[in-house]
């Protein structure tokens, strides 16, 4: 495995997945797709975890699916967001991004300086 | 609801199949990243297998969708069920409000026998199935004597013959293995006066005595106070008390800090050292329709010489059985007695759980009750069913059309069953009502003799049970219409007019089955009640040997200081007092009425046979001259009492029949000398005819009376008047009468003689009463049943009446014709009926009282009305027929 690509920590991938249905249905491929365009094959998603991911959204009602034709005339099963799965990104995505910015602050974090007790 | 994605909806044309969903997806994903990696360049067989590398463990994923796919589709399954289910609510709703009529009648109908039921299953749960109030009550084991004598013995022995003396109590509560505790109380509650005085009017107190351990073997604890001390039951003891709930609310306005005051009874200060709780009523378990006041330790040294007064319970230790105690008892009273050769009995006993003790006798009426409350939920099933036709016929085509349009059978009938479920819901909802109505109607008859009466309730079991009742009674009567009515004949019914008649012939067949057996349930119920309200009168005709109108009773209580020689002019005087107020005709006192307590002791004729094992035994009244005759109790020969038998003359005695039959058979007995009454013989001087004693249903046992003049062991002390005034009007001239010789005479109301009967009858009463409500609940139901065919059959016929009257057939003959029909249904039920009831009679046999369970008489009375009645119901259609205009009839179709 490359050493710049990453693996995904369980619960983001939902996000992820969430995101990549944001602009319309997409099937299962398409997301893997996406996600690994999107991060600039930094991000990986396997299949063996993609799948049920997708079918746990679908689940809990956050996607629903729908057979339909692929670019190449195939049967393929096309996921959607719901209106739960559509707030649930938004939720996700601004939980994530003040996480993000949480951790960049202490990463970025000059040399400390205490005001109780001077250098 | 929303609405389920396209591909779901067409992947149910074939049926749904989760695990192909899943390997279509994965294969549409391998091809998809194959055509990728071949379009970078990779060669076909290559690409694929680097797509299946990448993809990893397939398998395992395959298995994770195809459980999540299942559970998808059991809960969307679930939930189009739902949606279903709210659909055909909704539909049943609408249709319903669209036909108030039908809805208000079927509900109605439904309510009555599902209430009925309720309250007879309330009623029947308290007194058979739910366990009597007490902790682990099933260990709590109630103690017959008299075992070894024969019935005939026993009852002439009275309440003597089953009870025990203190010494048989104790010694076999000191010597048996199989009890972890024994207890007793005092049956004679009256022979001792309890007299409440120094806190407003004197008062009577219904008083209990029992042993020390009486409420720790139950499992009671007192809910103030404390438990009687060992100390306070000896010969001695500090004087103390426990009341009960009722009494210390209502007269002491449930003063909290009544533990440890005294009260003043008999004129001795008593302790009241505690208050039972509300739960404990005395009465309802040991002697259904008394109400105690009051608890007091019963001192057995007193009670030694008393022969037998005590009922005994007990509680089994853990995992000994019933019979394991009985097969204990059996041994060790006859050992007792052998230690104790002077013991009077041998005390053999009969154990039963106390549960039987109290309501075993009442189990085959209630087991009666709720056959017949199943008959007429029966009936209204059959009812319903004949409704859901008649409607049948105006939606034939609409169901009809919905088949056509692809519903299938299965669907319809879950429809028709929705609806008929709903109606018994909503049937169940104000039965329900109506069973809280019943049930609170019988737990406040608090004068009736049956047992836990007060403690009847609709509680959660009744609920469980009308639910129970009320989806089986759904499903029965919806079941067969649905059947009826789905699987007719869809191009039939669509081509028919509107009236539905393809499917009316097979209906109409159906429905007069389902009269027919209606009349037959009817018959059952209107026999059944008719035998048992014939037994009923025949118990209120019976000669009781004295004439309780007109007479009422009242407690009296005299001080003589114990001194027999001044009780003679005593009650002479309180006689002649009481005899001169306006309004009495005539006055006597007894020291216990008959049909309530009795006492036996012996009678043996000076000279008769004498052998171990005759019976001598003979219920004891003391009575004053003048007793007699104000009982208008018959005096076959000899003469009453008179004031002039004092404790110096010769002792004498009045018997009655029975004892005479016995004691000198084929003999006048008249001078004629007795032994057992006292210690002297003493001389017959009267004999009167037999008095119902102990019930109305048994035969008199031999009875002594014998002049309170003569002897002093009185068990209380009884007014009787006989006036022809309400004797509510003479209760304080009487009470003024008596307080101006004894002052300390406490309050008391006349009781009319005629409660002691009706107390005696109240049970029988009590069931014949409901069963005759039953009984004309299901006839009226019946009537109903028909009336509703008829009336359809003839709205279904009217064009064929107005096509034979248009060819002259008269008024007359059509009305005939139709009454002709209602006959033939009815013979056919009434005939069923007939069969079913021999069978049934048979077994309510016992409860009858010398009325035969085939009584022709009954039978016939009874068939009689129920063709009555229903041939009034078929009349009202019938008239209706004859009035049909042959122009109308024919114009409409």
């Amino acid at each position: 495995m490359d050493t710049n690509r990453l693996d995904l920590f369980r619960g983001t991938l939902d996000v992820l997945i969430l995101k990549s249905l944001m602009w319309g249905p997409l099937h299962g491929y398409s997301i893997t797709d996406f996600i690994r365009r999107q991060s600039e094959d930094v991000l990986l998603v396997e299949e063996g975890t993609l799948y049920p991911a997708l079918w746990r959204l679908e689940s809990k009602g956050l996607v629903e699916a729908e057979w339909g034709l692929s670019e190449n005339n195939r049967k393929a099963k096309f996921y959607q967001l719901t209106a739960a799965g559509k707030r649930r990104l938004r939720q996700e995505s601004s939980n994530w991004e003040a996480y993000v910015t949480a951790v960049a602050k202490v990463l970025n974090a000059p040399r400390l300086t205490s005001p109780e007790k001077p250098a | 609801m929303k609405r389920s994605p396209l591909w779901r909806r067409y992947a149910r044309l074939l049926g749904s199949d989760p695990a192909a969903d899943v390997n279509d997806e994965l294969r549409f994903h391998l091809e998809a990243k194959t055509d990728d990696l071949i379009r970078r360049g990779w060669l076909p067989d290559a690409a694929r297998q680097e797509a299946e590398r990448q993809f990893g463990d397939i398998r395992t994923v395959q298995h994770i969708g195809e459980r999540l796919g299942e559970t998808m589709e059991s809960r969307q399954r679930f939930k189009d069920y739902l949606v279903e289910c709210d659909r055909d609510i909704r539909y049943t709703l609408r249709s319903l409000r669209n036909n108030r009529g039908f809805a208000a009648v079927a509900i109605l109908v439904l309510a009555l026998g599902i209430g009925v039921n309720a309250a007879v299953f309330s009623v029947v749960n308290t007194l058979l199935l739910r366990p009597l109030p007490f902790p682990e009550s099933g260990r709590l084991v109630w103690f017959t004597g008299g075992k070894s004598l024969s019935q005939k013995i026993q009852a002439e022995a009275g309440l003597s013959g089953r009870t025990y003396t203190a010494d048989a109590y104790e010694e076999f509560k000191r010597n048996n293995q199989s009890f972890q505790a024994v207890t007793a109380y005092q049956t004679f509650y009256s022979s001792l006066q309890y007299k409440l005085t120094g806190s407003g009017e004197p008062r009577q107190l219904s008083t209990v005595e029992v042993a020390d351990n009486f409420f720790s073997t139950l499992g009671i604890q007192p809910a103030m106070g404390r438990d009687f001390t060992r100390e306070e039951c000896q010969k001695g003891g500090r004087p103390a008390a426990l009341l009960s709930y009722y009494f210390w609310k209502n007269q002491f306005a449930g003063d909290p800090a009544i533990v440890g005051k005294t009260v003043t009874v008999n004129g001795k200060s008593l302790t009241v050292v505690g208050v039972l709780p509300v739960s404990f009523d005395f009465g309802s378990v040991f002697a259904p329709g008394m109400k105690v006041d009051m608890f007091v330790p019963a001192v057995m040294d007193f009670w030694r010489t008393w022969g037998n007064t005590l009922a005994v319970v007990g509680r089994l230790k853990p995992g000994v059985s019933l019979l394991q105690a009985q097969d204990e008892a059996d041994r060790l009273f006859p050992h007792l007695k052998q230690i104790h050769p002077d013991w009077y009995e041998d005390y053999a006993s009969a154990l039963t759980t106390l549960k039987d003790h109290v309501s075993g006798q009442l189990r085959r009426s209630l087991v009666m009750l709720w056959f017949a409350v199943g008959v007429i939920l029966l009936i209204v099933c059959v009812n319903l069913s004949n409704l859901q036709l008649s409607r049948a016929a105006a939606r034939g085509k609409e169901l009809a059309m919905r088949r056509a349009l692809g519903a299938s059978r299965g669907r319809l009938i879950r429809q028709l069953l929705t609806e008929s479920l709903v109606l018994s819901i909503a049937g169940a909802a104000l039965g329900l009502c109506f069973a809280f109505a019943i049930v609170y109607y019988i737990a406040h008859q608090g004068t009736m003799t049956l047992p836990l009466l007060a403690s009847i309730r609709v509680d959660a079991a009744s609920l469980g049970w009308t639910l129970l009742i009320a989806v089986m009674v759904g499903v029965l009567f919806g079941f067969a219409p649905a059947l009826k009515m789905s699987g007719s004949n869809i191009q039939l019914a669509l081509k028919d007019n509107a009236s539905g008649m393809a499917a009316g012939r097979s209906h109409q067949r159906f429905r007069s089955t389902l009269v027919i057996s209606e009349i037959g349930l009817a018959c059952v119920l209107l026999v059944g009640a008719g035998l048992l309200l014939r037994s009923f009168l025949r118990v209120l005709d019976v000669d009781l040997g004295f004439e309780p109108s007109h007479a009422a009773s009242m407690q009296v209580d005299y001080d003589d200081g114990g001194k027999l020689a001044a009780r003679g002019p005593n009650l002479q005087e309180i006689l002649r007092r009481v005899s001169a107020l306006p309004g009495i005709e005539s006055a006597g006192i007894a020291d216990m009425l008959p049909l309530d307590r009795n006492r036996s002791w012996g009678l043996d004729a000076v000279g008769g046979v004498t052998s171990k094992d005759r019976d001598d035994s003979a219920l004891v009244y003391l009575v004053t001259p003048g007793y007699i005759p104000t009982m208008q109790m018959h005096l076959r020969a000899g003469r009453d009492f008179a004031w002039s038998d004092t404790p110096d003359t010769q002792h004498v005695i009045i018997i009655n029949e029975a004892a005479a039959r016995r004691e000198w058979p084929g003999q006048n007995p008249i001078g004629k000398m007795a032994n057992g009454v006292e210690k002297n013989p003493v001389r017959v001087i009267g004999v009167i005819a037999d008095v119902h004693e102990s019930s109305l249903e048994s035969a008199s046992s031999p009875e002594v009376y014998i002049p309170m003049t003569q002897n002093s062991d009185t068990e209380g002390a009884t007014l009787v008047v006989r006036t022809r005034v309400a004797p509510a009007l003479l209760a304080s001239s009487v009470l003024g009468a008596l307080r101006s010789l004894n002052p300390s005479q406490p309050a008391t109301e006349f009781r009319p003689l005629q409660g002691l009967v009706d107390h005696a009858v109240s049970p029988r009463r009590f069931f014949v009463l409901l069963v005759t409500i039953f009984a004309g609940l299901g006839v009226l139901l019946a009537a109903l049943g028909i009336y509703g065919v008829i009336s359809y059959s003839v709205t279904q016929k009217t064009q064929e009446i107005g096509v034979r009257m248009a060819l002259g057939a008269t008024n007359g003959r059509v009305m005939r014709d139709v009454l002709f029909g209602t006959l033939l249904l009815t013979l056919a039920g009434i005939a069923l009926g007939t069969v079913a009831s021999l069978a049934v009679s048979r077994l309510i046999g016992s409860l009858l009282f010398s009325t035969s369970p085939w009584d022709a008489e009954t039978f016939l009375a009874m068939v009689l009305m129920l063709a009555t009645v229903a041939l009034v119901s078929g009349y009202f259609p019938a008239r209706r027929a004859s009035r049909v205009s042959p122009m109308t009839a024919l114009r409409n179709s």
